[in-house]
């Protein structure tokens, strides 16, 4: 009797152990099937023209430089507006904020943002950025459209980042005649950084594979020339997918799977520069 | 000898309504180690941190009385803290050694001062850590990682990072807590040496560290001060019952 059950419990754990594991690479798969695809369909219509050459023939032909180029500066005009805004409003919420009921507010107000569909802040940027304050339709409107969306990753990110730095190392630097500023410059800042810049570089990939907030923000169907200005509206990597599937008629799908290969590179890449810094930095880390 | 410190009818509640200090009045002299000891929650910890206004950090409900540092009323808002703080220094339980190497560690008082001439970073480090009898242990290895060192080690080096900043006054809350006997005897002797040249006030992990270290002491029992006096008398020949059961080990 007791050894039946004993079998039994040991069964079931097997059964469990098994079937949790499954599971497991069951999520795996998508990510390994899309990455192969991608590189399957795409691989054969990466060259040096295609990345180095302009649309031509109703973008049927030639390269994709002026999109690669225009999501590299969106991406690099987010993390102008969002990087400094968003590690200071995380400073404020892990160092400063008392608890109260507005920085309660403003944590309410930081998770409902992460919640609203890319396409509102879309609408949203089009109504205040592009038309309000009449920045028309360019890189600048996109960026500070896109770097509405991604502040809130980056918030709650470096906000966990400094407050996994223990308190005692403020403490002492208060107890040693330092200001509250001084200790968080001089520790907590820099003992947080990697993993404020894994939120950052986190919240960047998401905002340069966007297509709906920059839609009617500052992507262009088709540009003869690269940007010169933040004013000038700038072809983008995933509006320009999106453009090619769906707007032009006989497109060859080589060059829809080259520019989405290129999108996944840009930012798998990116994803690898984070865990890469995070790794590194815990293997350091003293405490 | 000459009172360095004189605490007067001090009341505090924190924020959540625990009261943890009843009416104080102490008189601390110089140059002598004072010990503040009791069981847990008897308000000695409480009483350091408003030494150095380190409570300032804590929510505190109400607070009232004069704490008088060479004259001066510490607890008024005017007060200088940061000054306060370079003239009253503070070793914590656990050794707490920032995430730097043992040299950045002893000079970083100094450098939030504005010190930075390498020579008198450089003779502050020896002077403070020669004080806190570990320079012969590490002299060799400054540039390490403090966190390399042991916990013995650690906490001398956060005493000698106090004394970097030549304060007046040391606080010590229960430095030796988590400390081997011989690290634990090798801080107290740093006490007998630093007293020539210090206040010091010392919230001992034990009875037998109180008395072994007593110049003058304090028993503390919740929020009340029980009796102070001369270290022989109170270990002793106490006036009270409760410090006399105390002592004897009769509850605790």
């Amino acid at each position: 009797m007791m050894r039946r059950l004993r079998l039994n419990r040991h069964l079931t754990e097997r059964l469990g152990f098994i079937s949790l594991t499954l599971m497991a690479v069951v999520t795996v798969v998508p990510i390994v099937a899309v990455v192969i695809y991608i590189l399957s369909q795409g691989l054969p219509a990466i060259s040096w023209e295609f990345l180095a050459d302009f649309p031509r023939d109703g973008m049927r032909v030639g390269g994709i430089l002026p999109a690669i180029v225009g999501t590299f500066y969106l991406t690099i005009g987010t993390a102008v507006f969002s990087v400094p805004l968003g590690i200071a409003a995380a400073i404020y919420l892990s160092e400063y904020a008392p608890d109260n009921a507005l920085t309660r507010l403003i944590r309410i107000a930081i998770i409902n943002l992460a919640g609203i569909p890319s396409v509102v802040y879309g609408l949203f940027g089009l109504g205040l950025f592009v038309l309000f304050l009449q920045f028309g339709t360019s890189i600048l409107a996109a960026s500070l459209t896109l770097s509405i969306m991604t502040l809130p990753v980056i918030i709650s990110t470096a906000e966990e980042a400094l407050r996994a730095v223990p308190q005692p190392f403020r403490t002492v630097s208060v107890s040693l005649g330092g200001t509250r500023w001084q200790g968080i410059q001089r520790i907590v800042l820099p003992q947080a950084l990697p993993g404020i810049l894994t939120g950052v570089i986190l919240g960047l990939e998401r905002a340069a594979g966007e297509t709906a907030p920059i839609l009617f923000t500052g992507a262009a169907f088709f540009l003869p020339r690269l940007p010169n200005s933040p004013f000038d509206a700038t072809m983008a990597l995933p509006y320009h997918l999106f453009v090619i599937s769906t707007q032009v008629p006989e497109m060859p799908p080589q060059i829809q799977y080259g520019t989405a290969l290129v999108l996944l590179v840009f930012v798998l890449g990116m994803n690898l520069v984070a865990t890469t810094i995070r790794s590194r930095a815990r293997a350091r880390r003293q405490w | 000898m000459a009172d360095k410190i004189i605490i007067e009818n001090l009341s505090l509640t924190y924020a959540d309504g625990v009261e943890s200090l009843r009416n104080i009045s102490l008189n601390v002299p110089e140059n002598a180690v004072s010990v503040l000891f009791g069981p847990a929650g008897g308000g000695k910890s409480t009483l350091l941190r408003c030494l150095n206004r380190l409570n300032d950090l804590t929510e505190v409900r109400a607070s009232v009385g004069r704490i008088l540092i060479d004259g001066e009323n510490i607890l008024d808002p005017k007060t200088d803290v940061i000054a306060l703080r370079r003239k009253v220094g503070m070793v914590f339980a656990r050794p707490v050694v920032l995430p730097m190497s043992i040299r950045q560690n002893l000079t970083y008082g100094l450098e939030l001062a504005g010190e930075n001439r390498k020579s008198r970073l450089d003779e502050a480090v020896e002077r403070s850590l020669k004080l806190a009898a570990i320079w012969d242990e590490i002299k060799d290895r400054l540039d390490d990682p403090a966190i390399a060192l042991s916990g013995g080690q650690q906490q001398r080096v956060c005493l000698a990072r106090v004394l970097a900043l030549q304060p007046e006054i040391i606080l010590l809350d229960e430095p030796t807590s988590g400390l081997d006997p011989i690290s634990t005897g090798k801080v107290e002797s740093a006490l007998q040496e630093l007293k020539k040249e210090y206040t010091v006030i010392l919230v001992p992990h034990s009875v037998q560290q109180a008395a072994r270290t007593a110049d003058y002491a304090a028993f503390f029992l919740q929020g009340e001060l029980v009796e102070y006096g001369e270290g022989k008398t109170i270990f002793t020949t106490p006036r009270e019952k409760r410090t006399e059961d105390y002592v004897t080990g009769r509850f605790g």
